[in-house]
């Protein structure tokens, strides 16, 4: 984060598993996230209804200017115009800056470069043809980038899941005080959908 | 070698990626070098080394350029092919005598191509990508290239090989930087 500092992360809570906006498999262990990155979370329940669901997050943003005095957020938003343009008009309409540090970065090149960093990433859901069970609880390493860089060249499917195809969670990386440890966890696949839903999770010394 | 000159409102910001890497990115793809230069620390000789000069735009709350035209003389006189997106293009037009005023746009939109100029190509319809709090008037002898009087989109000075472009080419439309790098 360079000379900025995070004043807390902010967690969307779908109740519709097909938010628009949100990433919704196992966002339950957001909290545990935040716990081991050591920041604290704002949690906001939304309905995940398309385009109201935008009202909950810009309450939630604005309670977290509120909250913590935050000067602006900051987004993960790789490609999606959709998502990027709705941020960036709530964050206008509440005079705050808004960042999105891996806009229109290469995809295979960022998945490297979350394996180069450290970063311990598992796939959680899998919501596209050709990606089979073997996927689901895969880890995020180099023989799966370039099985993901094959499917992007043969079938389009974008690498890091930006169009919705795979969604994943993070159990360790080099701003995590701690890691994340998965206990126990249950797998769901059918037709090129699948989730691991964990079930346990618990925090332990890196 | 191509100079891409950062106007985000402090040098290394989290603002650089989001809207200078996206730049560099598309020219390293092409083949070409770049190297980026932060507007407080853009030397005569980081101008007059550079082939070509990319002006890139900014986040939507930031108008700290805008505050420090005066670091930007060097534009008038330039002989080199410069493009400015979006803040860059505020600037091109704040040298030249144009102004920027308030005229927020978010969001992806269609924009009529006018004037059939080497950059854009002919006249017809493209969609692109906004995202500024600013607009600009359309400076003394340059051709409005796409949009119109009092929405411009593009220009050009009428003499130079010198451009500016509201919208943000690195999404949907590479193409306009991969152009202006074999112009």
């Amino acid at each position: 984060m360079e000379t900025d500092s995070v004043a807390c992360l902010i967690t969307m809570v779908s109740a519709d598993p097909d938010s628009y906006m949100f990433h919704t498999p196992n966002v339950a262990w957001a909290g545990l996230i935040a716990d081991a990155i050591g920041v604290p979370q704002l949690s906001w329940p939304t309905l995940g209804e398309e385009e109201a669901e935008l009202a909950d997050l810009r309450e939630a943003i604005a309670s977290a200017k509120e909250r913590y005095g935050i000067d602006g957020i900051v987004t993960g938003a790789i490609e999606s115009v959709y998502q990027a343009v709705r941020v960036q008009r709530i964050c206008r309409e509440l005079d705050l800056w808004c960042f999105n540090p891996l806009w229109q970065i290469d995809q295979v090149d960022y998945l490297k470069l979350l394996v180069s960093e450290g970063f311990e990433v598992i796939v959680t859901g899998v919501f596209a043809y050709p990606l089979d069970e073997s996927f689901v609880g895969a880890r995020i390493d180099g023989p799966l980038i370039k099985k993901l860089e094959g499917l992007r060249d043969q079938y389009a499917i974008n690498p890091s899941g930006e169009g919705g195809e795979i969604e994943t969670i993070v159990l360790d990386g080099p701003i995590f005080r701690r890691r994340v440890e998965v206990l126990k966890a249950v797998k769901e696949y059918d037709n090129y959908r699948g989730r691991l839903i964990i079930k346990e999770a618990r925090l332990v010394e890196r | 070698m191509i100079l891409l000159v950062d106007l985000c409102f402090r040098p290394r910001s989290l603002s650089r990626r989001e809207f200078v890497d996206p730049i560099a990115g598309i020219l390293s793809r092409s083949g070409s070098d770049c190297q980026v230069v932060h507007f407080f620390k853009l030397s005569e000789e980081a101008v007059q080394g550079a082939d070509r000069i990319i002006l890139c735009g900014t986040a939507l709350k930031d108008d700290s350029y805008s505050k420090r035209i005066d670091l930007f003389t060097w534009i008038r006189d330039s002989e080199r092919p410069i493009l400015g997106i979006c803040a860059g293009m505020q600037v091109i037009a704040a040298v030249f005598g144009g102004k920027i005023f308030p005229q927020p746009k978010i969001g992806l939109e269609g924009i009529d191509i006018v004037e059939e100029t080497p950059l854009l190509g002919p006249p017809r319809r493209i969609e692109g990508y906004h995202l500024h709090n600013f607009g600009v008037t359309l400076p003394p002898g340059f051709v409005l290239v796409a949009g119109s009087p009092d929405g411009v989109e593009a220009f050009q000075h009428p003499d130079r090989p010198i451009s500016g472009i509201i919208f943000h080419p690195e999404v949907r439309n590479r193409w306009i930087v991969e152009k202006f790098v074999s112009l």
